[in-house]
C-alpha cells in the first residue's frame, strides 16, 4: 500500500472538491514582526522540562513531568493524548490559568524569550489576547450568555488597546468579517445562545485573535462539534494561522483531525511526553511502543468488500418508523418536531447495520424506538416478525429480552450503588431464572468479556471507563437477546480502549451470530464495524446499503458531504500488518 | 417576550384559585358549625342564622365557594365580630405598620447581604468566607424574639439609645418613625441577611465555576471586572430569586416582630384574631399575604427579563 | 469548571483498578460541623432523658410564695401531695412561682419530640406525594398546583391557623407545623425522581424488564436518602423554632405543658425587670436549633456536594 504525500490541507466545505494546496512559506507573515520576537532557536514558545505537581491522593504524583517542546512561529503542533495524559494542564500551565491545586514545581515556559513560568498575574494579564490566546471545546458555556458577542470581543480590545470606541467597532467588525461570519452587524450584536456551536466557535476564534497573538492555544475546539462543522472550524484555524503567521498549540485526542493539520506531533502519557515529531514521522513510523499501539487502534475508513450472507433470516424489520414530538403549551406556539420521518431498514442475522449522522439526524431516536424506551408514533418494528412498536407495557414485557442496548456513557449506566453482580443478574431475574444460574451465567459473560471473575463483588466506581462497558455488555447478553443495539457505546472511550472494545463487539458478534445495530457519529468506527450502512439527516434515511459501497461511491449530496468533512480520511495510519482489528486477535 | 409575560401571568390564576380553595376549606374543616364559628363566641342564636343566611351556609359546597368568591372580588372580606368592623377597614388601618417594617428590613438587608456574599464568594475559602458561613447559620438560628428580647435588653434597657416598643406614624413625623422602626427592622433582618448572603454565596461560586469565566481570564481581563461583568451579571437571577423568597418569608417574621415590639401591624392583627378566634379576620389576612406573595414572585420571574437575554429572545 | 472538578477530571483513566472513595459514612464521620451538630444534639438528648434527676422538680409545680426569683436564690415549692420543700430556683421563677430551670429541662423533651416528629411527617407525605408527582405525569400538574398555592401561604399563617382550629395538643401542632413543610420535600423529591429517571442505569434497567414498582425501590429511592436526610435535618429545625413561636404568641401547645415558648410567653410581660424569664429558655432554644442546623449543613457537604453548590 502507497504511503500518501503529505497533505496538512483539509477538506472544504460541503460540495465543493477539495482545492489543490500551496505550501506557504514559513516566513514572516505581513505586518512584519521584529526577529527578536523569537526565542533562541525561532521557536516563539518554549516548553523545556516542564513538571506539575498533583495533590495527594491522586492517582500520580506529577499531572506532568519532565515534558519538553518547541512551537515555531506559523507552525501546528498538535499535542495528543488520550484522557488523563495532561495535555490541558499544559495548555492551562502556558497560559497560567492553572488552579492553585497545581503548581509548577519545575521546568520553564518561554515565550517570545520571556520566561513566563513564574510570571506575576499582571504580567500574565497583559500577555493574554495580545502574544498568546485561548480557545476552548465548548463553545457552548465559553461564553457570557447575558453580553453580546460583539461586547465580548470588544473587551479585548478595551482592556489592551487605547482604541476609541469607533476604532473598536470597526476592529470587531473587521475580525468578524475575517472569521467568516455572515451578516457581522447582526452577529455582533447577537447574544450566544442566538447562535450555533460553529458560529459561536468563530465568534471564540474572533476573540482569540483580534489582537494577532504569536501563539494560539487550542484545546479541543472542534471536539463538541458536527463533523460537517468541524472541517469548516479547522479549515478556518488554518486559514487564519497561515495568513498571520501565527504558532498554534492544538490540543486533541482525535487522530484525524492530527493527521490533517498538524505538522509536528507530541504524544503524551500519564503526564510524560514520549514521541515528538513531524506528523508523518510520528503516525506512520512511530518509534515509541506506546505510539505504535496507538496507530494501530485508529480505524481505518476501510471500503473493501466483505461477504454478506443473503440468505441469513433476517431479526430486525423496520418499517415507516416516525416519531413526531408534540410540545402543546396553554399559552405560545405549538412547536411540532418530526425526529424520525419515514425510516426503513432491516438486519439480518450475524450482520451489523451502523447508522451514521451527525447530532439532530434522529439516528439515537431510531435506536430508543426500536429497544421502545420511547413509543413510536407510527411504523413497524418487527423482531423476528413480532412487530412491538405499538404494544401496551404488559404485551411488551416477555418481548423485551430480545432486544438489548448498550448506552454511550459508561460513568452513568451503571447504579453506583449496587455491585456488578447485582446488576448483571437483575435482567434474568426479572425473568424468572434462578438467583444462582443467573450468577453462573453472570460469571461466564464476564469471561467472554475479558473480565475478572472478581469483579462480581465490586461496585462500578472501581472501574475504568472501557471497563464499564464490558460490564454493560455483558448485562446486555445476559438476555440472550436476538438483537444488540449499540448507542455511540465507544464514543465516549479512548481510542486504545475504543479499539478493544470494538474488536469485543466484533467477536460477541461471530460466536453469538448477533445481529447488532450500531449508532455512530465517528465514520472510521462505522467503516470498521458495520456491514452495513444507513446514513440519517434531519430525521430521514438519505442512503442505505453495504458499507463498502456506501463509503466507496457514495450517492446523496449529504453522504458526499458527509464523508469529504472526515479528517485525515486519506491518511494511512501505521498499523501492525496483518492485524485486524475486527478479528478481536488483539490483546486486551 | 411578550409570550413569557402573559404565560407568568396566566400562571398565577391556578395558584390563587388553589389559595382560595385552601383558605375556604380551613373553616370548613373546624369542628363545630361554620356560622357559629364565624360568629364568635358571644354571638345571640339570631347572628348566628343571619350569618348563614349571608353566606349561604345551608346550600351546597361549591354554591358556598361561588358566594364567597363573589364576595372577595368585589372587595367584601367579611365583618370582623371581634372588632364589630369590615375586615377591610381592619386590613387598611394596619397596613401601614407593616408595610414600614417590611420595606425597611428588607432594604437594610439587601443592601448589607448582598456584596457580603459576593466579598465572600470572591475571597473563598479565606477568613472572611468562614465567618460569614459560621454568622449566617447562627443567623437563622437564633430564633427572632429571642435576638428582639437580647437587642432590647442591650439597646433599650442597658444603653437607653432606642426606645423599647411600640410605632409612630409617618404622619407624626419622619424621625420618630424612623427611630421606632429601627431596632426592629435589624432585628428581622438578621435571618433575612443570613439567608440572603448564604444564596448570593453560593450563586456567585457556582457562576465563578463556569467556562466563560475561565474565558474572560484567558482574555487578561483583571479580577475586577471578570466579577463584575461575567460573574455578577450571570448570578443576578438566583440572586433575584432568594431576594423574593426572603420578602415572601418575611410576612412570617414580621408576625413575632410586631408582637414582641408592639407594632400595631397586620401581624398583630393576625394574632390576636386567631386568639379570639375571629375567623373573617384569619381568612381575610392569610388571604391578603398568599396574595402578596404571589405577586412579589410574580415580580421576580418579570425581572428575569430584565436580567437574562435568553428569556427576551 | 472549578478547581476541584478538574483535579477530578485529570484523576480520571488509570490503568488499574483504583482505590475506591472513601464511603460517604467515613466522610460525614469525620465532617467537623456533623461531629459539633451531633455532640451538641447528644448533649441535649441525655438531658432530656435524664430529667429528673438534674435538679428539677415537676415543672407544673408552683408556689405563691416563690414568685419573682432571681436565678440562683433560694425559695420554696408545694409538691404535689402538699409538702413544702426547699429548693434552689437555679434559673429564677416567674410569675406563678414555678422553677424555670424545670420547666426549661422539661421543655428539652417537647422541643426535641415536636422537631423529629415533624420532620418524619413531613418527610413521610412528601416523599409519597413526591414519588407520585413525579411517576404519574397526569397527576403531577394539579398536585404541583396546589404545593404551590400551600408554599403561597406563609407557613406561619397556616400553622396558627391550623392550631387554632383544632386547639392544641402535641399531634395536632406537629401535624400543623409540618404541613407547610410539606409541598418543598414534594418538589425535592419530584425533581429528584424526573432526574434519576433520565439516567441510563434506569432506562437499562427498563429494557431488562423492571417492573416499575421495583424501579423506584432499587434504583431511585437510594439515591434520594441523601437529599432527604439533609432536608430532614432543616426541617426538624425550623421545626422547634416554630413550635417555641407559635407558644410564644399563645397558639400553641397548652400552657399546662412546659415549652421553651409557653416559657418566655409567660414572661414577656415582665421582661424589663425579670429577664431571666426569656433568657434561659431563649439560650436553650438557640443553642438547639443552632446545633441541628450546624448538623444539617455538615451533612450537606458531605452527602450531597450538589445541593451544597446551590444553597
Amino acid at each position: 500500500m502507497t504511503i500518501p504525500p503529505e497533505r496538512p490541507a483539509v477538506a472544504s466545505p460541503q460540495g465543493a472538491p477539495p482545492a489543490a494546496r500551496q505550501s506557504q512559506p514559513r516566513g514572516g507573515p505581513p505586518g512584519g514582526r521584529r526577529s527578536a520576537d523569537m526565542n533562541g532557536d525561532g521557536s516563539i514558545l518554549e516548553v523545556r522540562g516542564l513538571t506539575i505537581a498533583l495533590p495527594a491522593g491522586g492517582d500520580r504524583r506529577s499531572a506532568v513531568h519532565e515534558v519538553s517542546f518547541e512551537v515555531g512561529r506559523g507552525e501546528i503542533v498538535c499535542l495528543v493524548g488520550e484522557s488523563g495524559s495532561g495535555k490541558s494542564v499544559i495548555a492551562q500551565a502556558v497560559m497560567g490559568l492553572l488552579p492553585r491545586l497545581l503548581p509548577v514545581t519545575g521546568g520553564r515556559i518561554v515565550l517570545q524569550g520571556e520566561d513566563i513560568t513564574h510570571a506575576g498575574a499582571v504580567r500574565l494579564r497583559q500577555l493574554r489576547a495580545t502574544r498568546m490566546s485561548m480557545i476552548f471545546q465548548e463553545p457552548m458555556t465559553a461564553l457570557n450568555p447575558v453580553m453580546t458577542c460583539g461586547d465580548q470581543i470588544d473587551e479585548v480590545l478595551q482592556q489592551h488597546t487605547p482604541l476609541s470606541a469607533p476604532q473598536r467597532r470597526q476592529k470587531v467588525l473587521d475580525i468578524v468579517r475575517e472569521v467568516l461570519l455572515p451578516e457581522p452587524e447582526r452577529m455582533v450584536a447577537s447574544y450566544p445562545h442566538q447562535l450555533s456551536g460553529g458560529q459561536r466557535q468563530r465568534i471564540m476564534i474572533a476573540m482569540a485573535l483580534v489582537l494577532d497573538p504569536v501563539l494560539l492555544i487550542a484545546d479541543e475546539p472542534t471536539t463538541a462539534l458536527d463533523v460537517t462543522t468541524q472541517a469548516q472550524i479547522l479549515h478556518l484555524i488554518l486559514q487564519l494561522q497561515r495568513r498571520h503567521g501565527t504558532g498554534v498549540l492544538f490540543i486533541t485526542h482525535d487522530f484525524g483531525v492530527v493527521a490533517e493539520i498538524a505538522h509536528r506531533v507530541a504524544v503524551l502519557r500519564l503526564g510524560e511526553l514520549v514521541e515528538l515529531g513531524p506528523k508523518a514521522e510520528v503516525l506512520q513510523r512511530p518509534q515509541h511502543a506506546y505510539t505504535q499501539m496507538l496507530m494501530a487502534s485508529v480505524p481505518t475508513l476501510r471500503v473493501d468488500a466483505r461477504p454478506l450472507d443473503a440468505q441469513a433470516p433476517v431479526v430486525l424489520r423496520v418499517r415507516g418508523l416516525d416519531k413526531t414530538y408534540d410540545d402543546r403549551r396553554w399559552f405560545g406556539q405549538r412547536r411540532t418536531v418530526r425526529a424520525v420521518k419515514d425510516v426503513n431498514l432491516e438486519i439480518r442475522r450475524g450482520q451489523t447495520l451502523g447508522i451514521v449522522g451527525e447530532s439532530g439526524s434522529g439516528k439515537s431516536t431510531v435506536a430508543r424506538c426500536i429497544v421502545r424506551l420511547i413509543d413510536p408514533s407510527g411504523g413497524a418494528v418487527e423482531l423476528n416478525g413480532d412487530d412491538i412498536a405499538h404494544l401496551p407495557a404488559r404485551r411488551l414485557r416477555p418481548l423485551r429480552r430480545r432486544v438489548q442496548i448498550v448506552f454511550q456513557d459508561p460513568y452513568r449506566s451503571l447504579n453506583p450503588r449496587r455491585t456488578v453482580a447485582e446488576a448483571l443478574v437483575e435482567g434474568p431475574v426479572n425473568y424468572g431464572l434462578a438467583r444462582a444460574s443467573a450468577l453462573q451465567r453472570a460469571r461466564a459473560l464476564l469471561e467472554m468479556v475479558r473480565m475478572d471473575a472478581s469483579a462480581m463483588e465490586r461496585y462500578p466506581h472501581q472501574f475504568s471507563g472501557g471497563q464499564r462497558q464490558r460490564i454493560c455488555i455483558a448485562r446486555a447478553l445476559m438476555m440472550e437477546p436476538e438483537l444488540l443495539v449499540a448507542d455511540e457505546a465507544v464514543s465516549a472511550l479512548d481510542v486504545s480502549v475504543q479499539a478493544q472494545v470494538l474488536s469485543l463487539f466484533g467477536e460477541i458478534r461471530r460466536r453469538l451470530d448477533l445481529a447488532m445495530l450500531f449508532i455512530t457519529h465517528d465514520l472510521r468506527v462505522a467503516s470498521q464495524v458495520c456491514d452495513t450502512l444507513a446514513v440519517m439527516s434531519r430525521g430521514e434515511v438519505v442512503e442505505s446499503g453495504p458499507a463498502h459501497q456506501v463509503f466507496g461511491n457514495p450517492q446523496h449530496g449529504y453522504t458526499r458531504a458527509l464523508f469529504a468533512a472526515a479528517p485525515g480520511r486519506d491518511f494511512a495510519f501505521a498499523s501492525t500488518p496483518g492485524r485486524d482489528v475486527t478479528s478481536g486477535a488483539a490483546p486486551s | 417576550m411578550l409570550k413569557f409575560l402573559a404565560r407568568r401571568l396566566l400562571a398565577t390564576v391556578p395558584v390563587l384559585v388553589v389559595v382560595a380553595i385552601l383558605v375556604f376549606l380551613m373553616l370548613r374543616l373546624t369542628p363545630g358549625d361554620p356560622a357559629a364559628v364565624l360568629a364568635g363566641d358571644a354571638a345571640s342564636t339570631e347572628q348566628i342564622a343571619q350569618i348563614r343566611a349571608t353566606l349561604g351556609l345551608d346550600r351546597s359546597i361549591p354554591e358556598q365557594f361561588a358566594i364567597w368568591i363573589g364576595h372577595l372580588l368585589g372587595g367584601d372580606l367579611g365583618q370582623s365580630y371581634y372588632y364589630k368592623t369590615p375586615v377591610t377597614t381592619l386590613i387598611s388601618q394596619r397596613l401601614e405598620p407593616t408595610l414600614s417594617l417590611a420595606a425597611l428590613t428588607m432594604t437594610l438587608a439587601v443592601l448589607v447581604a448582598v456584596p457580603l456574599g459576593v466579598l465572600a464568594a470572591w475571597r473563598f475559602g479565606s477568613w472572611l468566607d468562614r465567618g460569614l458561613m459560621a454568622f449566617s447559620v447562627l443567623g437563622f438560628s437564633v430564633p427572632v424574639f429571642v435576638l428582639a428580647y437580647l437587642l432590647i435588653w442591650l439597646v433599650s434597657l442597658k444603653l437607653g439609645w432606642l426606645p423599647v416598643q411600640g410605632y409612630q406614624r409617618i404622619a407624626d413625623g419622619v424621625g420618630p418613625w424612623l427611630v421606632h422602626l429601627i431596632l426592629p427592622s435589624v432585628t428581622l433582618s438578621v435571618i433575612y441577611i443570613a439567608l440572603i448572603a448564604r444564596v448570593t454565596r453560593a450563586s456567585v461560586l457556582e457562576t465563578l465555576g463556569e467556562d466563560y469565566i475561565r474565558t474572560a481570564r484567558a482574555k487578561g481581563l483583571p479580577e475586577t471586572i471578570v466579577l463584575k461583568r461575567h460573574a455578577l451579571a450571570n448570578a443576578a437571577v438566583p440572586i433575584a430569586t432568594v431576594v423574593g423568597i426572603g420578602i415572601a418569608l418575611l410576612i412570617g417574621g414580621v408576625v413575632v416582630t410586631e408582637s414582641v415590639y408592639a407594632i400595631p401591624g397586620l401581624g398583630r392583627l393576625t394574632v390576636d384574631a386567631v386568639l379570639a378566634r375571629d375567623f373573617p379576620t384569619i381568612q381575610g389576612v392569610i388571604l391578603l399575604f398568599s396574595f402578596v406573595y404571589v405577586l412579589i414572585n410574580l415580580l421576580v420571574d418579570l425581572s428575569y427579563v430584565f436580567f437574562d437575554p435568553r428569556i427576551r429572545y | 469548571m472549578n478547581d476541584s472538578a478538574r483535579f477530578e477530571q485529570l484523576s480520571i483513566e488509570s490503568a488499574s483498578i483504583a482505590a475506591p472513595p472513601p464511603s460517604a459514612w467515613a466522610r460525614v464521620r469525620r465532617n467537623l460541623s456533623v461531629r459539633i451538630g451531633t455532640c451538641v444534639l447528644g448533649v441535649l438528648v441525655l438531658i432530656a432523658l435524664l430529667a429528673p434527676w438534674l435538679g428539677t422538680v415537676d415543672p407544673s409545680l408552683f408556689d405563691p410564695a416563690s414568685r419573682d426569683l432571681l436565678p440562683g436564690q433560694r425559695g420554696e415549692i408545694t409538691t404535689l401531695d402538699g409538702e413544702t420543700i426547699e429548693h434552689r430556683f437555679w434559673m429564677g421563677s416567674d410569675s406563678f412561682g414555678r422553677d424555670i430551670h424545670s420547666r426549661v429541662i422539661y421543655g428539652t423533651r417537647v422541643s426535641l419530640i415536636v422537631g423529629v416528629a415533624t420532620a418524619a411527617v413531613a418527610l413521610a407525605f412528601g416523599v409519597v406525594l413526591g414519588l407520585v408527582a413525579g411517576t404519574l405525569r397526569r397527576l403531577d400538574g394539579p398536585l404541583m398546583r396546589v404545593m404551590d398555592g400551600v408554599m403561597a401561604i406563609p407557613a406561619i399563617l397556616i400553622a396558627i391557623a391550623l392550631v387554632a382550629m383544632w386547639r392544641g395538643s402535641l399531634p395536632t401542632v406537629v401535624v400543623a407545623i409540618a404541613i407547610p413543610e410539606i409541598p418543598r420535600v414534594t418538589r425535592l423529591v419530584r425533581s429528584l425522581v424526573l432526574s434519576i429517571r433520565e439516567e441510563p442505569y434506569v432506562e437499562a434497567a427498563i429494557s431488562l424488564g423492571t417492573p416499575t414498582a421495583l424501579i423506584m425501590w432499587r434504583h431511585i429511592l437510594p439515591n434520594c436518602i441523601a437529599p432527604l436526610v439533609v432536608q430532614g435535618t432543616f426541617i426538624c429545625a425550623s421545626g422547634i423554632l416554630t413550635e417555641a413561636i407559635l407558644s410564644f404568641l399563645g397558639v400553641g401547645l397548652p400552657p399546662d405543658i412546659p415549652t421553651w415558648g409557653n416559657v418566655m410567653a409567660e414572661g414577656r410581660a415582665q421582661f424589663t425587670q425579670y429577664p431571666h424569664n426569656i433568657f434561659f429558655p431563649g439560650i436553650f432554644l438557640a443553642v438547639t436549633v443552632l446545633a441541628v442546623n450546624i448538623l444539617g449543613d455538615g451533612l450537606r457537604d458531605t452527602l450531597d456536594p450538589k445541593m451544597a453548590r446551590r444553597v
